[in-house]
């Protein structure tokens, strides 16, 4: 396998694949920093750890075929060059599908993207060790020196639970180190445990006292041993008073839960997302509209009308707006993951809505992402990082796009505020225009569900993954981690996805441009002679004659055939086509056609153009409200998004997934603009 | 009596894990194993799934993997 996109790649070091423990006692000079694995259950504070560590500097990469990224960085305060791999939370080494264990690969050098590490720190929750010494049971049989960083200590004596970690040491035959990771001052011992757990042959697996010889693997039989080892190891070393504090932790999670003040409190906290996710990341995305659109002119100033100028305005300058605009969202959905997440409060939304989302055959962590589907499917896809199970991540994956998404909404409020007839009932309170729209919003919802049914029986068929989730204790969320997440996010984004969007950016830009004949110039200067026409109605006419002459052009009357049934010409052909850059821009496509100047393409000036547009054949309206509702239709259902389909092909690491989305939603959306507009010529409207 | 059907806020003991189900090991692997204490803390608001406490910590599953385990009532 070959990595899709490895950002940032870590100097290649230590990818021998020889036993750790020859290389703990390898002292030679210039052999590279050595590698070490943190390992850890989720809600350990492993990342937390990490960063303590590192401080703060990482870099992530994504593997093919893995869903989660997997942070590395260089440690800090060591003697020598230690480079720290920060692999996924997980509860057991036994995963139930091999691709499932990323950590498991990572640590038995099966991936060679990832050297094998030279010392294992397994991160365990202070508060509750016995499920966490489950997962050091299966860490101690891997032929790796082992550290055991006993976390959130704090948390545990204010909990009343003692733990007397020098025993612990002695009975796992390993290092065990109390830290606060949250407290990076408190890292120094481990930091010096783990050097010395490099560079002394006593810390070797050999030389370590072996475990029981467990039951076959995969026995239940095998997990009872465990865990009945586990607590024969605790014996004696976990020792309980009453809690120093009372358990203010429960008491948040009675009101949170609540049947009533819990679900208000949820609704609450998903308005407020949703608002700032659709309307707060709003100024910024015209911030930065503006700022490129004053870009745009500079270019302009500087570089004579033509060819470049167009390729650096509207080509290159244009697509990278067209990468940026997705980033304020996507920082504004990762502030709101990285907040609920950090504090504990997604486990409880996920409990909570659970029920809701079955019927999709989900469960309620795919709420999040689908949520903000309405406002984006590109920070959504990005944000179904949340769902663990890889299986139902697909499928919201999959569904997410159908939501409708803010990039639709001009499209929609186009077409009915030209086409639907303004008709109301009960005084005003209904109306039919707001009708129309609720519409639109509900088609991609109701499809959803049989399609999400449909991949769950047919791709996605198996075991069922269960809703099996820890509801880790509150605590305050972190501005630094928090910070950190939506850099990632956003970071992340623009590196991988950004190169593919502004490509085909630019190369819809050249289907639109060129040819650019000679003869199509010398046509419409005919024709400014004849007409009398000023500069700016001949640059008008002059951008739509060339638009219409362009390949792009050619390519809508090619489709024509094709979209003919639906009641659309060529140049709807065309402007669909162009909007696969961005929804939005069929608005601006359909403006140009038009013959409208680009800038001053205002709403109204739009609308009276679009109703005038004749048909080339028989010159009747070319829109209608069948074609209209259509379009809206084939809008809400279609997957014309480069943004979405990147970002699906990077977060899925396949190129088939976009594919298919792709061709499904495009077939659906066709098929179902066929059938409103049949429908509606039937009923006469 | 199944884990499903314990009443909130009473503790309970778990006696059998059905090991015939896929499900199965990542329950066990969670800690609901022979011997372990365990209790309802709540339903959630649309009355599935539970919240359990095992041992030290919280755990969310639903009523259908509850039924996977059998409890005896703890008094106390």
């Amino acid at each position: 396998m070959q990595p899709t996109s490895v950002e940032n790649s870590a100097p290649h070091i230590g990818t021998d694949n020889r036993p750790a423990y020859r290389d703990a006692s390898d002292t030679r000079a210039g052999s590279g920093p050595c590698v070490v694995a943190l390992l850890g259950n989720p809600n350990t504070g492993k990342t937390a750890l990490f960063n303590a560590l590192t401080g703060f500097r990482r870099h992530v990469a994504n593997y093919p075929g893995v869903t989660v990224d997997i942070a590395r960085g260089p440690m800090r305060g060591a003697s020598r060059p230690i480079e720290l791999i920060d692999l996924p939370g997980t509860y057991s080494l036994a995963a139930a599908a091999p691709d499932e264990c990323v950590a498991c690969d990572a640590l038995h050098g099966r991936r060679p993207e990832l050297p094998r590490p030279r010392l294992v720190v397994v991160v365990v929750d202070a508060s509750n060790l016995l499920r966490n010494l489950y997962l050091v049971s299966q860490v101690l049989e891997l032929d790796l020196p082992v550290v055991v960083a006993l976390n959130m200590i704090d948390v545990a004596r204010r909990r009343g639970i003692r733990i007397a970690d020098d025993r612990l040491s002695d009975r796992l035959g390993v290092p065990v180190v109390p830290v606060v990771a949250t407290q990076p001052r408190t890292v120094a011992p481990l930091v010096r445990a783990m050097e010395s757990s490099l560079s002394s042959p006593a810390s070797s697996p050999a030389a370590r006292r072996p475990l029981p010889s467990f039951p076959a693997a995969g026995s239940p039989d095998e997990v009872r041993a465990r865990y009945r080892w586990a607590q024969q190891v605790l014996n004696g070393v976990v020792t309980r008073t009453e809690p120093a504090s009372p358990a203010w932790s429960d008491r948040i999670d009675a009101a949170v839960t609540h049947p009533v003040a819990g679900l208000v409190l949820l609704i609450l906290v998903l308005y407020g997302m949703f608002t700032l996710l659709y309307r707060g990341a709003e100024p910024l995305m015209h911030l930065m509209e503006s700022a490129f659109a004053w870009l745009g002119t500079q270019v302009a100033g500087i570089v004579p009308d033509g060819f470049w100028a167009s390729l650096l305005q509207d080509g290159v300058l244009a697509g990278v707006g067209g990468v940026l605009q997705f980033l304020p969202q996507i920082l504004v959905l990762f502030f709101f993951i990285a907040v609920l997440e950090d504090c504990g409060y997604m486990a409880r939304m996920a409990f909570m809505v659970d029920r809701l989302m079955r019927p999709l055959g989900l469960s309620g962590r795919a709420l999040i992402p689908l949520l903000s589907s309405f406002a984006c499917a590109v920070p959504a896809i990005l944000g179904t990082r949340v769902i663990a199970s890889r299986r139902e991540r697909l499928i919201t994956i999959l569904i997410a796009p159908f939501m409708s998404c803010s990039a639709r909404l001009p499209v929609y409020v186009l077409f009915i505020g030209a086409f639907v007839p303004q008709r109301a009932w009960l005084g005003g309170a209904v109306r039919l225009d707001a009708l129309v729209m609720l519409a639109m919003y509900l088609v991609g919802i109701v499809v959803s569900v049989p399609v999400a049914l449909l991949l769950r029986k047919t791709v996605f068929a198996g075991s069922a993954s269960g809703f099996l989730l820890e509801l880790p204790s509150y605590k305050w969320p972190r501005l630094r981690t928090v910070w950190q997440r939506m850099y990632l996010a956003g970071r992340s984004f623009v590196v991988r996805a950004g190169t593919v969007i502004l490509l085909v950016n630019v190369a819809v830009w050249a289907l639109g441009y060129f040819p650019r004949s000679t003869q199509t110039r010398a046509k419409m200067e005919n024709l400014r002679v004849i007409h009398a026409w000023d500069e700016a109605t001949f640059q008008r006419e002059l951008a739509g004659a060339y638009l219409r002459d362009s390949f792009l052009g050619r390519l809508g009357h090619a489709i024509e055939p094709a979209i003919a049934p639906l009641g659309w010409d060529w140049r709807i052909g065309v402007s669909v086509i162009a909007s696969f850059p961005a929804r939005e821009v069929v608005v601006a496509t359909l403006g140009t056609i038009a013959n409208l100047d680009a800038g001053a393409a205002e709403a109204t000036a739009l609308r009276d153009a679009l109703r005038g547009m004749k048909r080339e054949d028989n010159s009747e309206p070319l829109f209608t409200l069948p074609v209209a509702l259509s379009i809206m239709v084939f809008f809400a259902l279609c997957a014309q998004c480069v943004g979405t389909l990147t970002v699906i092909w990077k977060e899925t690491g396949s190129w088939r997934w976009p594919v298919i989305s792709f061709v499904g939603m495009t077939t659906l959306a066709y098929v179902a603009a066929w059938a409103v507009s049949a429908t509606a010529r039937v009923a006469g409207l | 009596m199944s884990l499903a059907k314990l009443p909130s806020r009473t503790r309970g003991r778990v006696t059998r894990v059905r090991v015939d189900h896929d499900l199965s090991r990542r329950l066990m692997e969670m800690g609901l194993v022979e011997g372990t204490e365990v209790q309802v803390v709540r339903r959630a608001p649309f009355g599935d799934p539970l919240q359990i406490r095992v041992g030290d910590y919280d755990l969310s599953l639903r009523t259908s993997e509850a039924e996977l385990i059998d409890v005896t009532r703890v008094r106390g």
